[in-house]
């Protein structure tokens, strides 16, 4: 959460959700074209209600937690995920829709990696799930290309001026997970206990993964 | 198309407001939208460029107005209609075309996992040689097409380098208007932001961007 914009849920800020559209206009409209479509037989209901909850229960960013913490125990994994990311992810079992095409970038002590989809809100579902609302913001969209390091600063990420700033913007159907960097002070820790410190915000750039 | 979509470098949206433990959805509309769009997607009619074509021609009032699943609504409905699934007037009425026949769904609930984990990959087998090699250096070009294309504006007629090959992938540009997959090699082309947005940038930042052949041209 940043502390420069506090607030509760119940006013109709600048969110990725629907803010002038009458909400119960919206959901008259989507009902009316899913019963239209069961009704024609375009659409399984029981489908409908599989792929929500495939999207609920089977992608998130713990997937992606768990390719960063292999790939800081492992160093041949890592390799296979620099050379070839979405082979090296299907082998942890996530594959698919909006990560077909994946590449992995590795932060250094040198480079700072920072994803974006300037064009509409492209994103590594198998890996980090639905995005946030704030990656699907105009906000986001239109800043992190022109001013990466205001942007980062907003997420309370103040990075050295000479560490380049690599912004990825996701025009075609590759999408970027980065590879944070490793904390110190983590060299005992299981991959379990790794996998639980990385954050979404961090295999997305906008975080480094802190120290335990 | 030169629309508000194409947001890169734009000012004057304000801070980013996140929220604290997120909900995945925001109203329970959103993932039954998410879930139509997915499963009429399963019938083949139309690439994901048509729909992004079809959202970005919405308007930019009618745009900015509606969130990422709101946007999906009136796309997936014209795209569906222009592409036979339902007619204008079922669209209107919601009352399906007594005459029609029941179509049968191609996306059943037990196929949705192994479809969802298959995706739909844009690479494809091309006899077309890639111009360009890693390390060259290269233009885009000047390209404004009133229809869908992936160059955003801020990078359009500027320097940069290519530092990823990722072999053919399907033209988003004639794909969108269903005028063929068209494919063809695929690059990430490094800009130096002080290319980009001038002398204010930091000399080391830079932004990579996914290109197609198309929109390169030999650095001058």
């Amino acid at each position: 959460m940043s502390s420069h914009h506090p607030h509760g849920h119940d006013h109709d800020h600048d969110h990725d959700h629907d803010h002038s559209d009458v909400p119960s206009d919206l959901a008259l409209r989507v009902k009316t074209l899913e019963s239209l479509l069961v009704d024609k037989g375009l659409v399984d209901p029981a489908a409908l209600d599989t792929i929500i909850e495939y999207y609920e229960h089977k992608v998130g960013p713990r997937n992606g937690a768990r390719v960063v913490a292999r790939a800081w125990s492992d160093p041949a994994y890592k390799t296979r995920l620099l050379t070839d990311a979405t082979a090296a992810i299907a082998e942890l079992g996530y594959s698919g829709r909006q990560g077909e095409h994946m590449v992995a970038v590795e932060n250094t002590a040198a480079t700072h990696n920072l994803v974006v989809c300037t064009l509409c809100s492209c994103y590594p579902l198998p890996v980090l799930g639905l995005p946030p609302a704030w990656y699907k913001s105009a906000p986001y969209r239109s800043r992190a290309v022109i001013e990466p390091r205001a942007v980062l600063h907003e997420f309370g990420l103040d990075l050295p001026e000479d560490v380049e700033v690599r912004v990825w913007d996701s025009t075609a159907e590759i999408r970027y997970l980065v590879l944070p960097e490793r904390p110190s002070g983590t060299d005992a820790m299981t991959e379990e206990q790794l996998a639980a410190l990385v954050t979404r915000d961090s295999m997305i750039g906008t975080a480094v993964v802190s120290a335990p | 198309m030169n629309g508000i979509h194409d947001m890169g470098g734009m000012q004057g949206f304000g801070p980013i407001d996140r929220e604290e433990n997120e909900p995945l959805w925001h109203a329970p509309w959103e993932p039954r939208m998410f879930a139509v769009g997915s499963a009429l997607g399963a019938w083949g009619r139309w690439p994901i460029d048509a729909s992004r074509g079809q959202i970005e021609s919405m308007g930019a009032e009618a745009y900015l107005r509606s969130g990422y699943y709101a946007k999906r609504l009136p796309a997936t409905i014209a795209n569906a209609i222009r592409h036979g699934l339902i007619t204008a007037r079922e669209a209107e009425t919601g009352q399906p075309d007594p005459a029609a026949p029941k179509a049968t769904p191609p996306l059943t609930a037990d196929m949705v996992d192994g479809a969802m984990k298959r995706g739909s990959p844009t690479a494809r087998a091309t006899e077309r040689q890639a111009a360009f090699q890693i390390g060259d250096a290269v233009r885009t070009r000047n390209l404004n097409p009133e229809t869908h294309t992936r160059l955003p504006r801020y990078a359009r007629d500027k320097p940069g380098v290519i530092v990823l090959l990722h072999g053919a992938h399907v033209f988003p540009d004639t794909n969108a208007l269903l005028q063929g997959e068209n494919p063809q090699p695929l690059y990430t082309v490094k800009f130096r932001a002080r290319d980009l947005w001038g002398e204010a940038a930091n000399p080391r930042d830079t932004v990579c961007i996914d290109l197609w052949e198309d929109y390169l041209e030999p650095a001058r």
